[in-house]
C-alpha cells in the first residue's frame, strides 16, 4: 500500500487501496454536503437553546420558547371557541325561543347540531335519530321525558337512570317476574295495550281478555301511564295509545316488557359536553324529523 | 484521527462495537431520561386499580386482538380533544401491562370510552355492531356472552401485575374470584366486598343485563365501562391560557 500516491490523470491523491490494478481516488467530500452538515449542526445547537432538548437526570432543559404541545393545544381550543364565540355566546345567553326566532343562528344550531350528535348520540338514536330496539326514536317526537328544548337539554344534562345526582330516573316493575301479576293476568293486560293503539290483535286476544286487561291496567299501570294510557313525561312514562314502540309491537315483546319490566338507561352529558353544546343538541334533536305538529 | 480512523476501519470487530456505541447514543439520550425525569409520568393519588372483573375484561380486549382497530391514546391535537375529550396522559396507562395505546384507528379511540354509552349499548354492538350502528366494519363477537368467565386464576392475574408494580393488596389477591363475580352480580353477598376493596365508586352492576352467571361480555364490557375513569387526572390537568 502506498500512502500519497498521486493518480497521474487527475492529479489527486489515492486512498492506497489497490484490487487488480485498479486504485481508488481520495476524492474529498464535496463542499455541499460540508455546508449543509454546518448548516444543520447549527440549527441543532439554535434548537438546543430555544426548545426542550436535553435530559439533566431528573430534569430537562426547558428552552428559551417555553414550548409544551400541551399548552399548544390547549391553546388551540381556547382559540376556536373564542372564535366559535361570535355565535356560541349568543347561544349561551339566550332562551330557546330567542335562538328559534334568529334563522341565522339556527343555521348555525343545525350544522354544529349534526357534528354533536353524530360524534356523541348517534350510536344509539341512529344518524338520523330514528333509533332502535331499547334506544327512543328522536324523529318521532314520541317524548318519553317531553319534547320542549328545555326538557331536552334536562334529558341530556342528566341522563336517564344516570349517575348523575339529578338524574331523570324511572323503571317499569317486573310485574310477572316479581309476582305482582299473575301470568294470565299479564296476558290479559297485554292484549288490553295492544288494543290501546289498535294493533292487530295477537292470538288468544279475545274481547274477553282485552276487558279483563283493562281492570288489570287500572288497577296497576294508570299511576304512570294514565287512564287513558297517555304515558307521562314527569316520570318518562311512554304513550301506549300511539304507534312508537321501544320495545317492540309484537305480542312477544309486550309480553317480556310487561313480565320482565324495563329500565333504559342513557349517560349523562354534563361533564362531556359544555352547556352550550348541550343547547345546541337540545334544539338540533327536537328539529329531527320535521317541526312539531 | 485519519490514522486512527484508518486503523478502525480496518478492525472489523473494532468497527462493528463502534458503530453499535454511535448509534445506540441516539436512543440512550432519548429513551433513558424517561425513567429519570421526574414530569414523565403525572403524579394522580386519585388513581385506583382495575378490579379483576375489569382485568379479566382487559385480558379479553388483548385476546380479540381490539387494539388492532383502536387505539386508546388521545394525542395533543385539537381535533382529537375535540372529539373524545382531555388528551391522554401516561398516568392513566401506568397500570396497564402491557399499554394498549395502539398505533391505528379503523374504530374510534376508546380511551375515554368508559361511561359514555350504557351496557346495554355495548352488548348490542358487541353481539352484532351492524344492529346499532348499520355502516360499522367491526366483527361480530356473540360468543362473549356465550362463554362463561374463568375467574379461578384471576387471584394468579392479580398477583402477576402486583409483581409489576400494581398495588394490588393481599386481599384483593385472595378475594379476586368473589370480586369478579360480586362486580357483576349487584344483589348478591360478594358486592360489599368488591365496594371495600375498589372504593365507592367502582361500577358494580349486571354488566351483560342478565345478573348470575358472569360471563366473557360482563368482562369486557366492565373494562370498557373504566376506560379513562380511573383517575380523574386528565380533566383536571391545567394549562395556561393566553386570551
Amino acid at each position: 500500500m502506498e500512502l500519497g500516491k498521486r493518480d497521474p490523470v487527475t492529479g489527486r491523491t489515492t486512498t492506497g487501496h489497490e484490487w487488480n490494478g485498479i486504485e481508488e481516488l481520495d476524492t474529498p467530500v464535496p463542499r455541499v454536503v460540508l455546508f449543509f452538515l454546518a448548516v444543520a449542526t447549527l440549527f441543532s445547537v439554535i434548537y438546543w437553546v430555544l426548545m426542550p432538548a436535553w435530559p439533566l437526570g431528573w430534569t430537562y432543559t426547558k428552552g428559551l420558547l417555553g414550548f409544551s404541545d400541551r399548552a399548544v393545544v390547549a391553546q388551540a381550543v381556547h382559540d376556536a371557541a373564542t372564535e366559535r364565540g361570535v355565535w356560541t355566546d349568543r347561544i349561551a345567553n339566550s332562551d330557546f325561543a330567542q335562538i328559534e326566532a334568529d334563522p341565522a343562528l339556527m343555521r348555525s344550531v343545525k350544522e354544529t347540531g349534526r357534528t354533536l350528535f353524530a360524534d356523541n348520540c348517534a350510536v344509539c338514536h341512529g344518524t338520523e335519530g330514528s333509533g332502535g330496539p331499547g334506544f327512543p326514536n328522536l324523529s318521532a317526537k314520541a317524548w318519553l321525558w317531553g319534547g320542549s328544548p328545555d326538557q331536552i337539554a334536562e334529558t341530556i344534562r342528566v341522563g336517564i337512570n344516570a349517575e348523575n345526582p339529578d338524574t331523570r330516573s324511572s323503571q317499569m316493575l317486573a310485574f310477572g317476574r316479581d309476582g305482582i301479576l299473575t301470568r294470565p293476568q299479564v296476558n290479559d293486560v297485554v292484549a288490553y295495550v295492544r288494543s290501546l293503539s289498535g294493533l292487530e290483535p295477537g292470538a288468544g286476544s279475545t274481547p274477553e281478555r282485552i276487558e279483563a286487561g283493562r281492570e288489570v291496567f287500572a288497577a296497576n299501570c294508570v299511576a304512570c301511564h294514565g287512564d287513558a294510557g297517555k304515558g307521562n313525561h314527569e316520570v318518562g312514562a311512554p304513550d301506549l295509545t300511539d304507534a312508537n314502540w321501544l320495545y317492540g309491537s309484537d305480542v312477544q315483546s309486550v309480553f317480556n316488557t310487561v313480565h320482565g319490566g324495563r329500565q333504559g338507561h342513557m349517560p349523562h352529558w354534563q361533564n362531556r359536553l359544555t352547556p352550550v353544546d348541550v343547547k345546541i343538541l337540545a334544539l338540533y334533536v327536537q328539529s329531527l324529523g320535521g317541526k312539531t305538529p | 484521527m485519519p490514522n486512527f480512523h484508518r486503523k478502525l476501519e480496518r478492525s472489523a470487530i473494532g468497527f462493528v462495537v463502534a458503530i453499535i456505541v454511535v448509534s445506540s447514543i441516539g436512543g440512550f439520550v432519548e429513551i433513558a431520561p424517561l425513567f429519570t425525569i421526574d414530569e414523565t409520568v403525572e403524579k394522580a393519588p386519585d388513581m385506583r386499580v382495575y378490579t379483576p372483573l375489569e382485568l379479566a375484561g382487559r385480558n379479553i380486549y388483548v385476546r380479540e386482538g381490539c387494539y388492532a382497530c383502536h387505539s386508546q391514546m388521545i394525542r395533543t391535537l385539537r381535533d382529537e380533544v375535540e372529539r373524545y375529550g382531555p388528551y391522554s396522559l401516561a398516568v392513566e396507562s401506568q397500570y396497564d401491562h402491557p399499554m394498549l395505546w395502539g398505533s391505528k384507528r379503523t374504530g374510534p379511540d376508546l380511551a375515554r370510552i368508559g361511561g359514555k354509552y350504557s351496557d346495554a349499548w355495548q352488548v348490542a354492538h358487541l353481539r352484532n355492531p351492524r344492529d346499532v350502528v348499520p355502516v360499522s366494519v367491526m366483527p361480530a363477537y356473540r360468543w362473549l356472552e356465550d362463554n362463561t368467565l374463568r375467574t379461578e386464576d384471576l387471584g394468579l392475574h392479580l398477583k402477576a401485575m402486583s409483581r409489576v408494580g400494581v398495588p394490588y393488596t393481599q386481599a384483593m389477591i385472595d378475594n379476586a374470584t368473589n370480586d369478579a363475580y360480586g362486580q357483576a352480580n349487584p344483589d348478591s353477598n360478594f358486592a360489599a366486598g368488591v365496594v371495600e376493596r375498589y372504593g365507592e365508586a367502582t361500577n358494580i352492576r349486571a354488566f351483560d343485563g342478565e345478573p348470575g352467571r358472569v360471563t366473557e361480555m360482563d368482562a369486557l364490557v366492565a373494562y370498557l365501562q373504566i376506560l379513562g375513569k380511573l383517575t380523574n387526572a386528565a380533566t383536571a390537568a391545567n394549562v395556561a391560557i393566553k386570551e
